[in-house]
C-alpha cells in the first residue's frame, strides 16, 4: 500500500466557550492515499465539514486548533506560513464546495474564472486552450461557447462541473469535496459522482469526500470514516463498513437509511377522497407594466385520484412541479385550469369563506421545520390555533394540543416553550401535531423529511406511518428521494417538467418502469447496488 | 433578559438613553423648578449666562432662557411622540395591507405612497401648518402626514417577505382569517425594524417641529426650542446664548434618539450586529 499523500493526525479544534461541547473536532485521524476516495460521513454537527475546512486552512476565526497535524507531502499545513500555504492551495490541493449556485463569481466569465486559477499560480502560455481542454475533461457541452458564458447561464450541475474544472486545473494531488452533490438533483448528482470517480481514476488524485448520504458513500467510496460528535467512531474499507458495521452508531445510522424496498400496497376502499382532473398552473416570468412576461408551465394537465387510506407519492426533481401541485390542492396557489374534487366538491372555484370548512379536512406538513413554525409564538398556541379558529373553546383546544404532543412523542412541557428551543426533528413533530389538530382526512406532506438528518428522518417516517394507520389518513406525499417514496407510498406518480409521466403501484413502478425518465431516475439513486443490511440497530 | 443585556452592552445606546431620561426629567420637573410661564418677563433683557439670576441668560424681553428650555422639552416630546404614533398607525396599516394583499391593492397603495414621497416633506409640512393655522394639533398632524411613507415602505417589504414563509402558509392552510394572520403571525415578526424606525422618527419629528417654530409657524401659546432659536437669530452677535443653548438641547436630544435607535437595531438584529466567526453547519 502506498504512503498517504494527505494525513490528518490527532486533529483537535476547539469551540468557543459556551458551545454544546468543548471541541468541534476531537482527535481525528484520517489518511488519503493517491488514487483513493475517502468518504467522511456523519450527521449535521458531527464536525465533518470542520475537518475539511481545517485541511484547507479555511477555519472560521475564533476556532483554535488545539492539537494535531495535517501532513501534506511531508509538510504540516497547520504550521505553514500563509504565503507557503497559498502556493499549495489551488495548485496542489483542490477544493469543491457544496453550493454551486454561489461558489462562482456571477460577474466573471466562466473561462476567466478557470484561467484565474492558472494565473494566480504563475502559469503562463496558452491558458485558453488549457481551459478548453479542462472543460472538455469535465464533459461540459460545447466548451468554446461555455468559456465565454456567464455563470447565470449554466445549470447547477454545469456550475459544479466548472467548479471541478477549477479545482483540477493545476493537477492537484488531493481534491477535497465538501458535499459537492447535496444541492443537486439525483440525476445530476449521479453524473457528477461518475465524473469525480472517472477523473480521479485517470489522474490518480486522492479525494477527501465529505457527505451525509450513505447512498453516495456506497457509490464512490474506497474507504469510509464515520464521524459522530466530532470524533471518528469507525474507519475502514467501504465494503466492510457498509455491510458489516462494527460501531453501534454506524449500525444505527445504516439502519436508518431508507431501504427503498417497496411496501406492499394495501387493499383500498374504492371511495375516492380526492380526484384531481387536468390541473394546470403557469407562472409568468419577467414582464412589467406594459409587457406580459413569458409563461412557464409549472403543472400541466395533472390528473390523479386518491382512495381513502391510500398514500400517493409524487416524485420528481426540482422544478418538476411537485410542490406546486401540492400547494394547488390546499389552495395556497390558485390553479388556472382543471378540477380539484374533494369528496365530489370542486374546490377550485371556492372563495376564502367557502373554502373554510374544507380547510379543517385537508392539512399540510411543510418541508422546512425551521421556517414553518412562527418563532414568536409558543408551541401550545401554535398547535391549538387551528381548532380555535374553527370554533373549539380555548380550554378544550389546549387539552387537545397536550394530547397531540404525546401522540407525536413530545413532552407536554413543550407547550409553553418557543420553537427555537427544539431541534429540527422535534420541530417537525410539532408541525405534524399542528396539522393533526384539526383531525384532517387528507394530509399533504411536502418533503417532510428532506431537511432532516438520516436518523431523525427514519423516526419521523415511522411516526407518520403509525399515525396514518391509526387515524386512517389519506396522504399525498411529495418527495425527491425515491428510497423514501418506495418505503412510504402505495402508489407513485413521477413528475417531469410539470407533467405526470408515469403513475402506478410502487412495486410496479420500481420493478418495471415504463417511462424512460422513470428509468433514468431509478438508475440515478446513489448506491443502488448496495442494500443496507437488515439488522437490529 | 437577553435583549436588555445586548442593548446594555452598547455604550453609545446607554449614553443616549441616559440623555433621554435627563431630558424627560427636565420636561416633567419644569413646572416645579420654574413655577412660572416661560413667556413671563423675569428681569433685565440680554443678561449673559450666570448674571442677574439667569442660569443660561435672558432674552431680548427679559425672559429666562433656562426656563424656556425646560418647558420646551415637554413640547418637543409631545410633538415627537404623538406625531410618531399617528404616522406609525397610518404607515403600518397601509404597509401591512399592501404587503399582504399584493396585486392591484399593493400597486394602488404604493403609488399613493410615492405621491407623498415626491413632495419635499418640509415644504408640505409648512403648507399644511400654514393652511390649518399654527397650533400644536396642526403641527402634529402635518408632521405625521409627511413622515408615514417610509414606514409603509419598510412594513410592506417585511410583509412581502414574511407572507411567503411557511409558517404563514401553515396559518393559511389552517383557515385563519386575513386580519388574524396579519396581526398575530406576521406583525410580531416584523416588529424590530418598526421599533428602530420609530425611534429615529421621533428625532426627525422634533427637528421638524423646531424648524417650523424657527420659521414662526409654531404654536403661539407654547414655548419651543425652535421658536427660541428663531427669536434669537437676529441678535446672535450680541446674545449668542439665546440661540446656542436651545440648539444644544435639540442637538443632544436628537443625537440621543439616534444612538438609542442604533442600539435597538443592534439588539433586535443580533445577527447583523457584526458578530463574526459564525460556525459553519
Amino acid at each position: 500500500m502506498s504512503a498517504p499523500i494527505l494525513a490528518v493526525e490527532g486533529l483537535t479544534i476547539g469551540l468557543p466557550a459556551g458551545g454544546d461541547r468543548a471541541n468541534a473536532v476531537e482527535d481525528v485521524s484520517l489518511a488519503v492515499r493517491p488514487g483513493e476516495i475517502v468518504c467522511v460521513v456523519g450527521e449535521s454537527g458531527s464536525g465533518k465539514s470542520m475537518t475539511a475546512a481545517a485541511v484547507m486552512g479555511l477555519l472560521p476565526k475564533g476556532l483554535p486548533v488545539r492539537a494535531g497535524r495535517v501532513l501534506f507531502e511531508g509538510k504540516d499545513l497547520l504550521r505553514l506560513a500563509p504565503e507557503a500555504f497559498r502556493a499549495l492551495r489551488g495548485a496542489r490541493i483542490g477544493m469543491v464546495f457544496q453550493e454551486p449556485m454561489t461558489a462562482l463569481n456571477p460577474l466573471m466569465r466562466v473561462g476567466d474564472q478557470i484561467a484565474e486559477a492558472f494565473r494566480v499560480h504563475g502559469e503562463r502560455g496558452d491558458i485558453r486552450s488549457r481551459v478548453l481542454a479542462l472543460l472538455e475533461d469535465v464533459r461540459l457541452p460545447d466548451p468554446p461557447s461555455i468559456v465565454d458564458a456567464y455563470p447565470f447561464r449554466l445549470s447547477g450541475g454545469q456550475r459544479q462541473r466548472v467548479m471541478i474544472a477549477m479545482a483540477l486545473a493545476l493537477g492537484p494531488s488531493v481534491l477535497i469535496a465538501d458535499e459537492p452533490t447535496t444541492a443537486l438533483d439525483v440525476t445530476t448528482q449521479m453524473q457528477i459522482l461518475r465524473l469525480i470517480r472517472n477523473l480521479q481514476e485517470r489522474r490518480g488524485t486522492g479525494v477527501l469526500f465529505i457527505t451525509h448520504d450513505f447512498g453516495v458513500v456506497a457509490e464512490i467510496a474506497d474507504r469510509v470514516a464515520v464521524m459522530q460528535h466530532g470524533r471518528v467512531v469507525e474507519q475502514g474499507e467501504a465494503g466492510r463498513v457498509l455491510n458489516a458495521p462494527g460501531h453501534p452508531y454506524t449500525r444505527a445510522l445504516i439502519a436508518a437509511v431508507p431501504h427503498g424496498r417497496a411496501r406492499p400496497a394495501e387493499v383500498l376502499s374504492p371511495e375516492p377522497v380526492l380526484e384531481v382532473r387536468n390541473l394546470g398552473k403557469s407562472f409568468r416570468r419577467g414582464g412589467g407594466l406594459f409587457r406580459r412576461g413569458s409563461p412557464v408551465l409549472a403543472v400541466s394537465d395533472a390528473s390523479f385520484a386518491l382512495a381513502k387510506g391510500e398514500t400517493l407519492g409524487v416524485v420528481g426533481e426540482s422544478g418538476s412541479g411537485k410542490s406546486t401541485l401540492a400547494r394547488c390542492v390546499v389552495r395556497l396557489i390558485e390553479p388556472e385550469r382543471g378540477e380539484i374534487a374533494f369528496h365530489g366538491t370542486d374546490l377550485r372555484p371556492l372563495g376564502r369563506a367557502a373554502m373554510r370548512p374544507f380547510r379543517a379536512r385537508i392539512q399540510m406538513v411543510f418541508q422546512d421545520p425551521y421556517a414553518s413554525l412562527n418563532p414568536r409564538r409558543r408551541v401550545g398556541d401554535i398547535i391549538a390555533e387551528g381548532p380555535i379558529t374553527h370554533g373549539m373553546p380555548r380550554a378544550e383546544a389546549v387539552a387537545r394540543a397536550r394530547e397531540l404532543l404525546s401522540l407525536v412523542q413530545l413532552d407536554p412541557g413543550a407547550m409553553d416553550r418557543f420553537p427555537h428551543e427544539f431541534s429540527g426533528g422535534q420541530r417537525q413533530r410539532i408541525g405534524i401535531a399542528r396539522a393533526l389538530a384539526l383531525e384532517p382526512e387528507l394530509l399533504i406532506a411536502d418533503e417532510p423529511v428532506s431537511a432532516l438528518d438520516v436518523s431523525v428522518q427514519a423516526q419521523i417516517l415511522d411516526l407518520l406511518d403509525g399515525i396514518r394507520r391509526r387515524l386512517r389518513l389519506t396522504m399525498l406525499f411529495i418527495t425527491h428521494d425515491l428510497r423514501v417514496a418506495a418505503q412510504v407510498c402505495d402508489r407513485i406518480a413521477v413528475m417531469q417538467r410539470g407533467r405526470i409521466v408515469e403513475m402506478g403501484e410502487t412495486a410496479r413502478v420500481f420493478g418495471a418502469p415504463e417511462h424512460p425518465y422513470t428509468r433514468e431516475l431509478l438508475d440515478a439513486i446513489p448506491g443502488k447496488a448496495w442494500t443496507p443490511p437488515l439488522q437490529a440497530a | 433578559m437577553t435583549f436588555w443585556r445586548r442593548f446594555a452592552r452598547n455604550l453609545g445606546a446607554m449614553a443616549g438613553l441616559a440623555i433621554l431620561v435627563l431630558v424627560a426629567l427636565m420636561a416633567v420637573l419644569a413646572p416645579v423648578i420654574y413655577p412660572f410661564s416661560p413667556w413671563e418677563m423675569r428681569g433685565i433683557p440680554f443678561m449673559p449666562p450666570g448674571e442677574g439670576g439667569f442660569l443660561l441668560g435672558s432674552d431680548s424681553l427679559g425672559r429666562d432662557v433656562a426656563a424656556g428650555i425646560a418647558h420646551g422639552a415637554l413640547v418637543s416630546f409631545l410633538v415627537g411622540g404623538v406625531s410618531t404614533v399617528a404616522a406609525l398607525v397610518l404607515g403600518v396599516t397601509l404597509g401591512a395591507v399592501a404587503g399582504y394583499g399584493g396585486g392591484w391593492v399593493d400597486d394602488a397603495i404604493m403609488r399613493f405612497t410615492e405621491f407623498f414621497q415626491t413632495i419635499p416633506s418640509f415644504v408640505l409640512a409648512v403648507v399644511l401648518v400654514a393652511i390649518f393655522t399654527p397650533s400644536i394639533t396642526s403641527i402634529v398632524v402635518a408632521i405625521a402626514v409627511v413622515s408615514w411613507p417610509p414606514v409603509t415602505r419598510v412594513v410592506r417589504a417585511e410583509f412581502l417577505s414574511l407572507r411567503s414563509r411557511e409558517f404563514v402558509q401553515a396559518a393559511e392552510v389552517l383557515g385563519r382569517g386575513r386580519i388574524a394572520i396579519m396581526v398575530t403571525e406576521i406583525l410580531p415578526n416584523a416588529l424590530s425594524p418598526i421599533i428602530v424606525l420609530a425611534s429615529l422618527m421621533v428625532a426627525t419629528a422634533i427637528l421638524l417641529e423646531s424648524s417650523l417654530s424657527f420659521l414662526g409657524l409654531g404654536d403661539p401659546n407654547l414655548m419651543s426650542w425652535g421658536f427660541m432659536i428663531g427669536s434669537g437669530r437676529s441678535v446672535i452677535r450680541i446674545a449668542w446664548w439665546m440661540s446656542v443653548f436651545p440648539g444644544i438641547a435639540i442637538f443632544l436630544t436628537v443625537l440621543a434618539l439616534n444612538l438609542v435607535g442604533e442600539g435597538l437595531n443592534d439588539a433586535l438584529n443580533p445577527r447583523l450586529a457584526g458578530r463574526r466567526g459564525a460556525l459553519p453547519t
